[in-house]
């Protein structure tokens, strides 16, 4: 255990020199963050100009769906995307092999290969949604909210990464899957909005099959104070239930798994 | 680089763009299936209407209008500025220079070609949008029909166009994917792909009329779904600020091009 924490450290620090290089892009980064920012909140600006509220959720309390929404996506594309991207190239030239034949958990190797600190802005941004949207609230969140909201920010982690392994797994029975990275970040843009916006099929889709209710709405509902007892208890299932699933498939598929060089 | 020479080098280079695109069908599917934004976009608005109309805008409006934007973003998309930026990065942008034909064409060429498949793609989309709003949400009168397609060629020559002054600039500054990236997301907000251009409060929509972006895909988009059946005149005067744009990028991109290109230098052989 302690070895995979020195090795996560060294992993962290080796990505964090490299985006140190370049510092100038660090600014540039930070100014385009804001402005995707902008894309998630002009549309609700807009909505909730002639009306209080849209499908049960005030104006500030969707800007705290905005906010998870805006932090989760900060950590897929910091910490989760970088990597996996890494492992679908290392399939497809056979350099994976240099990654097995290492002494340690081959999926904690992929899964953290690389990281991209500038996507930490992602969390000020976040912060600061929180902080406008509690404001025009009147009241903060209660101590019990913060930290249930702060648990099912670990469940929500926990999901985007179990699929994530589940995407990634599908690159050794099909090979050439590096666009569907941009499939699945192009669906998470759904989980921008409150769930109770989407009807139908679309509800029960991204609240089972693709749980994005689970990893912004829920937290959100947990940080106003008004989720119910049984959601908590739905994520800490599905989360475990999608932590050992994708951990057994990427089993089954790393065993798949032949060198393409030589 | 004669006129002549280009005109008849055309056909040839459409059916070598053609075959590609049919060879990369699956990797465009998927592409095609990313663009999920209007559908995004449509589940939120959809929620709103549910509350009552929002100005012009119902139900039946709402995903008349999104379903349109999936449609026209697919018959307008271009990608030429990734393929500069790794073109030039990768030194390939040399083999380009040694073709007798402008570098510029032969990525429109490329563009043009992949419009079939899109058009396979995104005409049942357009037919299911009609079955489900029933004709109520479309322009029904046959002058914003003629309107309609100027404005989707503008469309498009205005996206192809801005992705060629953003990829020339790779020539200069190594990389223009991050300028590329700030030019996306404010076209998100300001084109109408997100919230259609009507619903901005008048302040906003003073300075969106004077942006290119909603040229891009919002006025193609509005002239489809009625909104200026009563007010051609309009249309008429919109459609003429749009071409104005695009002779406007067209000099800039041949300008920004033309300077750039003196800096590149290939690597590898």
């Amino acid at each position: 255990m302690r070895r995979y924490a020195y090795l996560l450290y060294i992993q962290l620090k080796a990505s964090t020199l490299l985006a140190m290089q370049y510092r100038g892009d660090f600014v540039v980064d930070l100014l385009i963050e804001l402005v995707w920012a902008a894309t998630a909140v002009v549309p609700l600006f807009v909505v909730f100009a002639g009306r209080s509220s849209i499908a049960g959720w005030t104006y500030p309390e969707a800007l705290v769906v905005t906010g998870w929404f805006t932090l989760l996506q900060g950590l897929l594309e910091g910490a989760i995307n970088p990597s996996l991207v890494n492992v679908v190239e290392q399939v497809r030239k056979g350099t994976l092999d240099f990654v097995l034949l290492k002494p340690a958990d081959a999926q904690f190797l992929v899964s953290t290969t690389r990281f991209q600190p500038s996507k930490a802005i992602n969390a000020i941004t976040a912060t600061l949604i929180f902080v406008y949207a509690f404001r025009r609230i009147g009241h903060g969140p209660t101590a019990g909210g913060l930290a249930a909201s702060l648990l099912l920010m670990v469940t929500a982690s926990i999901l985007l990464y179990g699929l994530w392994i589940l995407t990634v797994s599908a690159v050794f029975y099909v090979v050439r899957v590096d666009n569907l990275t941009f499939l699945f970040t192009a669906i998470f843009d759904a989980a921008r909005w409150p769930s109770s916006v989407f009807r139908g099929v679309a509800k029960i889709v991204f609240t089972f099959v693709i749980p994005l209710a689970l990893m912004t709405t829920y937290p959100a509902e947990a940080m106003l104070g008004r989720l119910h007892p049984s959601s908590l208890a739905l994520s800490l299932g599905g989360a475990l239930f999608f932590a050992v699933f994708s951990r057994a498939v990427w089993v089954r598929a790393i065993g798949k798994y032949t060198s393409a060089s030589s | 680089m004669s006129v002549r020479g280009t005109v008849k080098a055309l056909p040839t280079l459409l059916r070598v763009a053609f075959a590609e695109a049919v060879a990369y069908r699956a990797e465009m599917l998927v592409w095609v299936l990313a663009t999920t934004m209007p559908l995004v976009m449509l589940a939120l608005f959809s929620a709103v209407a549910e509350g009552g109309p929002l100005g012009r805008f119902g139900q039946a409006e709402f995903i008349a209008y999104f379903l349109a934007t999936f449609v026209v973003r697919q018959l307008t998309g271009s990608w030429a500025s990734w393929q500069i930026n790794f073109e030039v990065r990768e030194g390939t942008l040399a083999t380009r220079l040694l073709r007798p034909i402008h570098p510029l064409l032969g990525y429109a060429v490329e563009n043009i070609a992949a419009m079939p498949m899109r058009v396979a793609v995104s005409v049942p989309v357009a037919i299911v949008a009609l079955a489900l709003v029933g004709g109520r949400a479309v322009a029904h009168s046959a002058g914003a029909w003629l309107l309609f397609l100027p404005a989707l060629v503008g469309g498009w020559l205005l996206t192809l166009l801005a992705n060629f002054i953003v990829g020339a600039l790779a020539l200069f500054m190594e990389s223009s994917v991050k300028v590329m990236d700030i030019y996306l997301a404010a076209y998100f907000v300001a084109s109408g792909y997100l919230v259609p251009v009507e619903l901005f409060p008048p302040g906003a929509r003073a300075v969106i009329d004077w942006l290119p972006f909603r040229y891009q895909i919002g006025f193609p988009v509005e002239l489809m779904t009625g909104a200026y059946d009563g007010t051609l005149t309009t249309a008429v005067a919109l459609l003429a600020r749009q071409w104005v744009m695009v002779c406007a990028f067209a000099a800039a991109a041949a300008w920004v091009w033309s300077r750039g290109i003196r800096r590149f230098s290939a690597y590898g052989g």
